[in-house]
């Protein structure tokens, strides 16, 4: 079976443009974004409490926010969670032995009846960790990103690691922008998933790359704009199953893998989506505008 | 590369066999006995977010140990300065970097008092004095240097402490580790009851003996004029019929007679009058005489037995007490008596500690997490499977193979090297499973390619894989450092995600292009086949 011909020849090059101009654009929105709405912070950033309970019948989400109130919470969230079950969260976090989230289960244990509940799940963050966490995530991120440029930079040349590593940061860009956007809950699992995708967006653009360096040399007449065109084509049937094959298990995690690692998985489909268009659309015209202002040596002559 | 296709296939075979043979334990109960005895019987260790359990991350305050430490020595100055014959005024102060200050006459005296310092308190030194009205007070501070090893000391100590707390209290497996400069991680599995664990873990279990201050008014003191060496505290009471906490307000001296370090056992015993348990203590051999003298020398007053600043008792000493034997009595469960035991056998931590972090996880929602977890896998493996066999026939096949491998050897390595499998974990092997493929996706195309071009099934193969591998390499280079960074950062969950991944992505590299290799040039070169069905 073969989903590309062979011999393909789409003009990539020229969509380029418009690619760049639509990445630019969203890169600006998703930055507004950061500053304008900001990100939901999950308890493992913001601090807090949560608390995880299933209930044997259905239950009111009213009802819970009395049960808190009457305990002193009044600015509980309540999240749905599967079915009779709910994520009970609050900004605020005791640092006792005996702490809030306890003093939550009593409270509901004394409203619903011992019996009709089970806490399933409990996180406790205090204040300060979510701050360590933070700037381990940004440092973890960052340093990923220069471990990269200096492999690529050591193994091609610096002006594909650079191309390479605008494609990632444009597609971390994105990704944290929908879930500023949707509001979604920026939690720990998330800045893995950023990780995964930095990894995997620089895998789709290595493939690329490769086939650009190897083209190179055999074509010494032709320009690099051509000899890229080229070289996306070639590889764009292994760049088309590879994303197919990963998204669709990625949809697999999403739709199968439980409510626990939904946002992780919705972050992976987000990000590999993104990445896939990054290599074959915003890396390129990265090198291909170093081209232009610093040209490499063999082309000088 | 080895040419030879045994060896070859030998090695292939060697690598998986001793995956499988760490693998099998995970996968059945029921092992036979020989194995049990003989072979590596332990399953794949599961994340606390799988089994269920406590997750808990302390922070030990460092600073007030060091200043529960200097005040101690301060104190202890008293004493050869009296032997000296020198004139002084203690000044305790609290809060701040200061604890302590001694006030002086003279010069002379406080000179006296330097060449103290300087010749038996090494850790010690004295801060500029202040001089007021004629006389010097001199502050008393830890030596800096001393004051950071005396921080990490108190780490050590700390998670000493709650390491043998743990293993008395019975958990399986329990993680205790040392994190930055002043945390500790510890990991419970399968603890349900979360809050007697943390009372277990938390409680500082600084076991006091004080005497009763009957000498001045508590009325006095309940209106905050507190007379000087004495204090103030609550005696806690519970109770019996309607289970509410009372608490009384009690005035002691401010010195403490002894503590709990001079105990050399502490049991649940149950009482003969009412049934009810309590805890009994016995001193050590110095602890016993100096209970035998504070005793004597306290007939009729009243002694106070207080844990962490609360009064559990405070009875009357009857009559001098020999044998070094007391009791904790308070309206204890069985439970609180046997965790109360624990903590003072254990000892008490050389500071409190918080909870910074705190995740619990029920023993049903890791169930569930690990039974959507293999289900996702499953119709991952499954669909991906799938695509490989209906896009490459017969080359998909082999890509399958190499699959298959790659989880087997994955899941092995887990289980060989005791890595934790997480719920990330489990999310990582599915995410493998559509990322490794791409090795065979990248050597296939590469053999159309060459096929395409004209070439022999032999000399596309070969150009094939030979071209392929170092675009493999390098991507999964890059994917390594991805997981590298996200090792470090990480904590349990993210780690064990971290871990899989790496570890797919390395055993991908030996079962997409090593082994699948091994069958294409086995079809080739021993077959001969003509055609390559890709």
């Amino acid at each position: 079976m073969e989903l590309v011909k062979p011999g393909i020849n789409i003009n990539f090059i020229g969509a380029m443009k418009w690619c760049v101009i639509f990445s630019v654009v969203l890169t600006i929105l998703c930055v507004i974004s950061f500053i304008w709405k900001g990100f939901t912070y999950g308890i493992d950033f913001a601090g807090g409490t949560l608390v995880q309970i299933k209930f044997k019948q259905e239950t009111s989400a009213d009802g819970i926010r009395k049960v808190m109130t009457g305990i002193g919470i009044s600015d509980a969230i309540i999240q749905p969670f599967g079915v009779n079950e709910v994520a009970v969260r609050t900004a605020e976090s005791t640092s006792d032995v005996k702490g809030l989230a306890d003093r939550i289960e009593e409270a509901m244990n004394a409203a619903y009846g011992k019996g009709n509940l089970q806490v399933q799940r409990v996180e406790v963050v205090g204040p300060k960790v979510g701050k360590d966490l933070t700037k381990k995530a940004i440092l973890a991120v960052v340093f990923s990103w220069i471990g990269m440029l200096i492999y690529i930079a050591f193994r091609f040349e610096l002006r594909f690691a650079v191309g390479g590593i605008i494609g990632v940061i444009h597609d971390v860009i994105v990704v944290l922008g929908i879930f500023s956007l949707t509001g979604k809950e920026f939690t720990l699992t998330i800045v893995a998933a950023l990780l995964t995708i930095i990894g995997y967006s620089i895998h789709d653009t290595i493939v690329v790359f490769d086939r650009v360096r190897e083209n190179i040399p055999k074509n010494v007449k032709k320009d690099l704009p051509t000899v890229i065109n080229e070289s996306i084509n070639q590889t764009l049937s292994r760049t088309i199953l590879t994303s197919f094959t990963v998204v669709l298990v990625v949809a697999v995690l999403y739709a199968f893998g439980g409510a626990v690692i939904n946002d992780f998985a919705f972050a992976l489909l987000v990000g590999v989506i993104f990445g896939t268009y990054s290599s074959v659309f915003i890396a390129s015209p990265v090198v291909l505008a170093w081209e232009k202002y610093w040209p490499s040596r063999p082309r000088r002559k | 590369m080895i040419k030879s296709i045994s060896i070859r296939a030998a090695i292939t075979v060697l690598v998986c066999l001793a995956a499988l043979f760490y693998l099998i334990p995970s996968l059945t109960d029921n092992l036979p006995d020989f194995w049990k005895k003989h072979l590596p019987a332990e399953k794949i260790p599961l994340g606390l977010d799988l089994q269920g359990g406590i997750h808990l991350v302390l922070e030990v305050d460092t600073n007030k140990a060091v200043e529960a430490i200097l005040s101690r020595s301060a104190e202890s100055l008293k004493e050869p300065l009296m032997d000296e014959k020198i004139r002084f005024r203690y000044i305790e102060r609290t809060g701040g970097s200061l604890a302590a200050a001694y006030e002086f006459p003279d010069s002379q005296s406080k000179a006296a008092f330097e060449k103290i310092l300087q010749d038996s308190y090494p850790d010690l030194e004295a801060g500029p004095s202040e001089i007021r009205d004629g006389r010097e007070t001199v502050p008393i501070r830890i030596k800096e240097k001393r004051g950071g090893e005396l921080k990490k000391h108190a780490v050590e100590q700390s998670l000493e402490t709650i390491r043998n707390r743990i293993d008395q209290f019975g958990v399986t497996e329990p993680e205790i580790i040392p994190e930055g400069k002043d945390r500790i991680v510890i990991q419970l599995p399968g603890i349900e009851d979360t809050v007697r664990a943390k009372n277990l873990i938390g409680k500082t279990a600084l076991l006091e003996f004080k005497i009763v201050d009957e000498e001045h008014s508590l009325e006095e003191a309940v209106r905050g004029n507190i007379p000087e060496g004495s204090q103030f505290a609550y005696e806690y009471r519970i109770d019996r019929e309607s289970g509410r906490r009372a608490n009384n307000p009690i005035l002691l001296k401010a010195k403490t007679v002894m503590t709990g370090s001079a105990l050399e056992s502490a049991k649940v015993a149950i009482s003969d009058r009412f049934g009810e348990p309590h805890v009994a203590l016995k001193f050590n051999a110095q602890g016993a005489s100096d209970f035998d003298r504070i005793t004597g020398e306290n007939v009729k007053k009243r002694m106070a037995i207080v844990l962490d600043g609360a009064v559990y008792s405070a009875p009357v000493i009857k009559e001098r007490i020999s044998g070094g034997n007391a009791q904790i009595t308070g309206s204890f469960t069985m439970d609180e008596a046997k965790d109360l035991s624990i903590v003072l056998r254990a000892g008490a931590l050389p500071a409190s500690v918080t909870i910074l972090e705190e995740r619990t996880v029920g023993p049903s929602l890791g169930q569930d997490s690990i039974d959507k977890g293999t289900w996702a896998a499953a119709i991952g493996l499954f669909a991906v499977a799938l695509f490989m066999i209906v896009y490459y026939k017969l080359s998909g096949v082999v890509a399958n193979i190499a699959l298959i491998l790659n989880i087997i050897l994955l899941l092995g390595f887990l289980a060989a090297f005791r890595a934790t499998l997480t719920l990330p974990g489990i999310a990582g092997i599915v995410l493998i499973i559509g990322m490794s493929v791409d090795a065979n996706v990248l050597i296939f195309e590469r053999i159309r390619e060459e096929l395409r071009a004209g070439k022999t099934p032999r000399a596309a193969v070969e150009t094939g894989y030979g071209k392929a591998f170092l675009t493999i390499l390098d991507t999964n280079v890059n994917a390594l450092i991805a997981c590298l960074f996200l090792f470090g950062f990480g904590t349990g969950p993210v780690k064990g995600f971290a871990m899989t991944l790496s570890v797919g992505i390395v055993a991908s590299l030996f079962t997409a292009v090593f082994v699948t290799r091994i069958i294409f040039d086995y079809f080739i070169w021993n077959r001969k086949i003509s055609k390559v069905s890709v």
